[in-house]
């Protein structure tokens, strides 16, 4: 395992894990704290309790369809998950994640990261490397969602924006 | 310039460009944001506050309290107050309390036109594209960003073509339809593209059921279902009084060129049974006749998916001088105010009550799984769009999704029953 890359622990789940799932509809009139431990409960029990900051979740395909109730990518962020790694996304899932600041790798080759339980995900170009060394190629995702990513979410990015908007009227 | 589909023109129009091409990132100007009382003030109202922004154009703006309506316990009065409050601080123009499901309400109060580009802060929100507007869901932190800016990115999607040519028989609709493309194609067969449905089968649809097809588009995982606007669409514009702006007789600009559908799926109606989509998935599509002994203690005809003016008359057609199976718990939630009116005027909801039906309010009710919701172990047949595990009930409620048309045949007998059967 490089000791230069960070490690992230890893949740596996299977196909077509749906919003419901994620947030279920009889907690949504909480907030997300109220939600977060019920997150996966129908699926994995022990994971809103044991899911550690800067876990990672393998899943199938299908991650996220269902709702647009954006809960569902807000319990992983205030869970900590680091990630979600998948062949494919919901596609109201995929927007929402990115304007919460979760990063989410689509990698048609999801399916061989059964059975690990560390894995490190290296930004450029995009890809999950294993601890044997071996590497998975991940999608491209636009540079400006990333950088979305990154900055935590779309609601930091409009901070700056309206910022950058009301010192440039002084 | 190449041939472009209706989704490519309309996304087009509201990116300022003369035509787009699939893949290409571009920014739209929203016509139109709508939310609801879930999605919307209680999550906009204090990022709004923080950022210290204001609403880019109340005009553009339509609020529907239909998920906690009626407030069933303090939690929901709580968010249903803040909805109002909101409203009425921001003197929102137009705001609809408790007139019903916001995907049926907003296009009945006019607001949705052909040519227009949407969003709407809920995943069924592609119901608009049944009006040839491009419309789509979005979360409420994008959201945020519509109503700050009057803006939001999109990647231009391929367009689907999902063709229906013959007649459809009788006891067989829009919601068939959809059950069986999303039995085929899977929950998200659709790779959150754009559909646009065509063919005769798909002209001779109401506007209402069209709007199922849309509105179930979102099962299929697509961003947006579309139908190309025609006389059935222009007549329910003018019956709903929808007055035209200029240009918009040319429907012809509205539809897609020739040869711009990057995939095309046909399918011939008149083959079409009624569909039944099985416990937990409505991508679980079995054959109905497979499951014609399971007995149900409740058929629930509701959502915007399946309650609508014609699904109640669908519903009436079946039940009409007849009492549902004793034991049946017999549950009917008209999607809006105006459809359950006209429903009570035409004497439909007379033959529903007469067979057996507890009217429910027009609100989102079970459908959403906020609250309201089946007991343990229940046996559901829904006209609704969704039976995710735990989201109608507890994990151990079974519920099949079925037309109007089935729920009530099945209420009718007690077990799952082929509407053809029944239908006089």
């Amino acid at each position: 395992m490089n000791p230069a890359l960070l490690w992230h622990t890893v949740w596996q789940l299977g196909e077509d894990v749906d919003t419901d799932a994620l947030a279920p509809g009889a907690y949504m009139q909480l907030g997300v704290e109220g939600i977060a431990p019920h997150c996966l409960e129908n699926l994995a029990p022990a994971f809103a309790r044991e899911v550690r900051p800067g876990d990672v979740i393998v899943a199938g395909r299908n991650f996220g369809i269902g709702s647009s109730r954006e809960q569902a990518a807000a319990v992983l962020v205030h869970l900590g998950v680091a990630a979600v790694i998948a062949p494919s996304y919901g596609g109201l899932f995929f927007r929402n994640a990115f304007n919460l600041g979760l990063l989410l790798l689509t990698c048609a080759d999801a399916a061989s990261l059964q059975g690990q339980s560390q894995l490190a995900i290296e930004r450029s170009p995009l890809r999950i490397v294993l601890p044997d060394g071996r590497a998975l190629a991940c999608e491209p995702v636009p540079d400006f969602l990333l950088a979305m990513a990154q900055a935590g979410g779309l609601l930091p990015q409009l901070r700056q924006r309206l910022a950058a908007q009301a010192s440039s009227r002084l | 310039m190449t041939a472009q589909s209706l989704a490519q023109k309309l996304i087009a129009r509201a990116a300022g460009q003369a035509s787009v091409r699939f893949g290409e990132i571009v920014t739209c100007r929203v016509d139109l944001a709508m939310f609801h009382d879930s999605s919307g003030p209680r999550r906009l109202k204090p990022m709004l506050e923080e950022l210290g922004a204001t609403i880019w154009d109340k005009s553009r703006v339509v609020l529907v309290m239909d998920h906690y309506v009626p407030e069933r316990d303090e939690a929901a009065r709580r968010i249903v107050r803040i909805a109002r409050d909101w409203a009425r601080e921001q003197q929102l123009p137009h705001v609809y309390d408790s007139q019903g499901i916001c995907h049926v309400v907003v296009p009945q109060h006019g607001h949705i036109r052909p040519g227009l580009f949407c969003v709407g802060g809920d995943s069924h929100s592609p119901t608009g594209g049944a009006f040839g507007a491009y419309m789509f869901g979005i979360g409420s932190t994008e959201m945020l960003g519509v109503v700050v800016t009057g803006e939001i990115w999109l990647r231009v999607p391929q367009t689907i073509a999902m063709h229906w040519s013959g007649r459809l028989a009788a006891g067989v609709c829009a919601k068939d339809m959809m059950l069986s493309m999303i039995a085929r194609f899977g929950m998200n067969g659709a790779d959150y593209q754009a559909v646009e449905f065509t063919g005769d089968a798909v002209r001779a649809l109401s506007m209402q059921e069209r709007m199922t097809l849309c509105n179930m588009s979102a099962e299929l995982g697509a961003q947006t279902g579309l139908v190309a606007p025609d006389d059935v669409t222009w007549q329910w514009l003018r019956e709903t009084g929808v007055a035209p702006l200029p240009g918009d007789g040319d429907a012809m600009d509205w539809a897609s060129d020739p040869s711009s559908f990057d995939v095309q799926h046909d399918f011939d109606a008149a083959a079409l049974s009624p569909q039944l989509a099985a416990p937990h998935s409505p991508a679980h599509g079995v054959p109905l006749a497979a499951h014609a002994d399971t007995r149900i203690d409740v058929a629930y005809i509701g959502a915007c998916t399946g309650a609508k003016l014609d699904d109640l008359r669908f519903a009436a057609q079946v039940l009409k001088g007849r009492r549902v199976a004793s034991g049946v718990q017999f549950l009917v939630a008209p999607a809006s105010l105006k459809d359950r009116a006209q429903a009570e005027a035409e004497g439909t909801m007379q033959i529903l009550t007469d067979a057996g039906a507890v009217v429910l309010p027009s609100a989102c009710g079970a459908c959403a799984g906020y609250g309201d919701s089946f007991a343990e172990g229940q046996t559901v047949i829904s006209s609704t769009a969704r039976n995710f595990k735990g989201r109608m009930g507890p994990p151990s409620t079974q519920v099949y999704l079925g037309s109007a048309y089935t729920v009530a045949a099945s209420a009718l007998r007690g077990r799952i029953t082929d509407p053809r059967e029944v239908l006089a």
